[in-house]
């Protein structure tokens, strides 16, 4: 009924539909575009599923053990020039290397980035549906979406599905109206405005690096130097970081990929210096 | 065919003007409680013509949006936003079962947050347009052709110009003068103001002497 619909009131068929995985909802009626996502989940989650203690029970080491894909270290700092990415490229399996060669930045639009860590397949799928809302709102709206309304959106579809189990610290980090912009969010619904995050199991190598070397006024070419330091050292003492560091610099007119380094070449680069 | 009441916007420099027919209330009706004009936000306000009821809907969910984006984007809504929403909610209602439209029409006006005067008019069917002034309901033909004619910038160029250009347009249709007119302006970075009917009584006071003037003003110049 008309009134139904202007009051929010929901039938039982309606909401048993929304439970149980049913027909598409007409776009019509799909209000999804202006709440931004908030009203209709990306995914239906059954009544009584209790996903948060299904996961505890799998991480005894009695029984069956899920190793969920974690193991990171990810860095990025604002400074008078614009923002440094930069994110190293394991991918690990508990004791397991997958890869060592994973893009962890996730390329929104070119004044938007994603950095990803925690679990490899949270990060790709959220993240992705992040562009595609991004890319949705530019289309309606006719102006790109700020860093703000991004995180937030971001955020949002984290705390909808809060306490199931998802695993993701990520870094969103933009040049919009406002200047340069950086958003820390997480699987918690965490979402904080900041001028230097880290993430990833390598986190606190990384932050004592770049915390010792940081200034505001730094140029460029330090702040590069920084940002590779970072992580380098990071994936030095830490076995689940590694691989290659790749660095984006954000700048006003658009974000520029710096440098792809392998660790290895840069620590034994960094060793003739160190003692 | 309903005979609604007039309503006029003007879109000025750093003003924007809504002005409204008041119909005259009944002697022991309490005038306050009959308001066509409301606030969607801060910065956005919106004047309607038709049934009050089915207004009263869209302005609750027009106001809830203006929060739910404050909320989400962490930014005020754009009047072109908050119009295509009210114009997107009115066309579901002309598209499905066992509905009828919303019998509302309305301008909406308001600054967006880059400091930009707008105004808008949206009708039953779901389509919205920009305009630079535009009058609705009863006799709002005429009056737009009134407004074509005097809307200039130097009509404009001030504020209390714009305020006085609304109130001309609405003098063309209501009888009876100041009294039966309801304007409400919005300046930038200010939120929606009501007009006092002594303030509306001093413009229109005004606008009667500038008419005498350039009466006499015609008159001499045909004599000589």
């Amino acid at each position: 009924m008309a009134l139904f619909d202007v009051s929010g009131f929901k039938s039982y068929s309606e909401l048993r539909g929304q439970i149980l995985p049913a027909r598409q909802t007409h776009l019509v009626d799909r209000t999804n575009h202006y709440n931004f996502g908030t009203k209709t989940q990306e995914f239906a989650v059954p009544v009584g599923a209790d996903p948060s203690g299904f996961l505890k029970s799998c991480n005894n080491d009695s029984g069956v053990c899920i190793e969920m894909n974690h193991g990171t270290t990810t860095l990025a700092f604002k400074f008078t020039h614009g923002v440094i990415v930069a994110v190293d490229s394991r991918a690990s399996a508990g004791r397991y290397l997958a890869s060592n060669d994973v893009n962890k930045v996730i390329e929104i639009n070119p004044y938007l980035l994603g950095t990803m860590s925690g679990s490899a397949a949270d990060c790709q799928y959220w993240e992705r549906l992040l562009a595609k809302e991004c890319r949705l709102y530019r289309l309606r709206n006719n102006h790109r979406i700020s860093v703000a309304a991004a995180s937030k959106l971001l955020s949002n579809m984290m705390l909808g599905y809060r306490g199931m189990g998802l695993s993701m610290g990520s870094m969103i980090c933009g040049w919009d109206k406002q200047g340069p912009g950086l958003y820390y969010v997480d699987d918690n619904g965490t979402r904080l405005s900041g001028r230097m995050f880290s993430t990833g199991c390598g986190n606190s190598y990384a932050y004592g690096v770049v915390d010792s070397g940081y200034r505001e006024d730094m140029t460029v070419e330090e702040a590069y130097e920084l940002g590779r330091r970072g992580i380098a050292h990071a994936t030095h003492r830490d076995a689940y970081s590694g691989g290659v560091v790749n660095m984006y610099h954000m700048q006003e007119d658009g974000w520029i990929k710096v440098c792809k380094e392998d660790v290895s070449e840069l620590i034994h680069r960094y060793r003739k210096g160190m003692f | 065919r309903l005979v609604c009441s007039f309503h006029v916007g003007i879109r000025g420099k750093d003003i924007v003007v809504l002005g409204v027919e008041k119909k005259s209330v009944a002697k022991l009706q309490e005038e306050r409680t009959v308001r066509k004009i409301c606030a969607l936000d801060e910065h956005v306000c919106m004047a309607f013509a038709g049934l009050t009821a089915d207004a009263r809907i869209v302005i609750n969910r027009a106001r809830v949006e203006c929060q739910s984006h404050r909320l989400t984007v962490e930014d005020p809504v754009t009047v072109e936003y908050i119009t295509r929403y009210i114009a997107t909610l009115k066309q579901r209602y002309t598209q499905s079962n066992g509905r009828r439209p919303f019998g509302i029409s309305a301008l909406i006006v308001g600054f967006d947050y880059d400091g930009t005067p707008r105004l808008y008019q949206t009708d039953p069917s779901g389509t919205y347009h920009a305009w630079k002034a535009n009058a609705i309901g009863r006799s709002a033909k005429t009056v737009r052709e009134f407004l074509e004619k005097n809307y200039t910038d130097e009509a404009i160029a001030g504020d209390n110009e714009a305020i006085k250009l609304a109130i001309k347009a609405l003098l063309e249709v209501v009888q009876s003068g100041g009294k039966n007119i309801e304007l409400a302006v919005i300046r930038r970075n200010q939120p929606l103001k009501i007009l006092e009917s002594k303030e509306i009584e001093t413009l229109v006071a005004e606008i009667e002497k500038e008419k005498e003037e350039e009466a006499e003003k015609k008159k001499q110049k045909k004599s000589t």
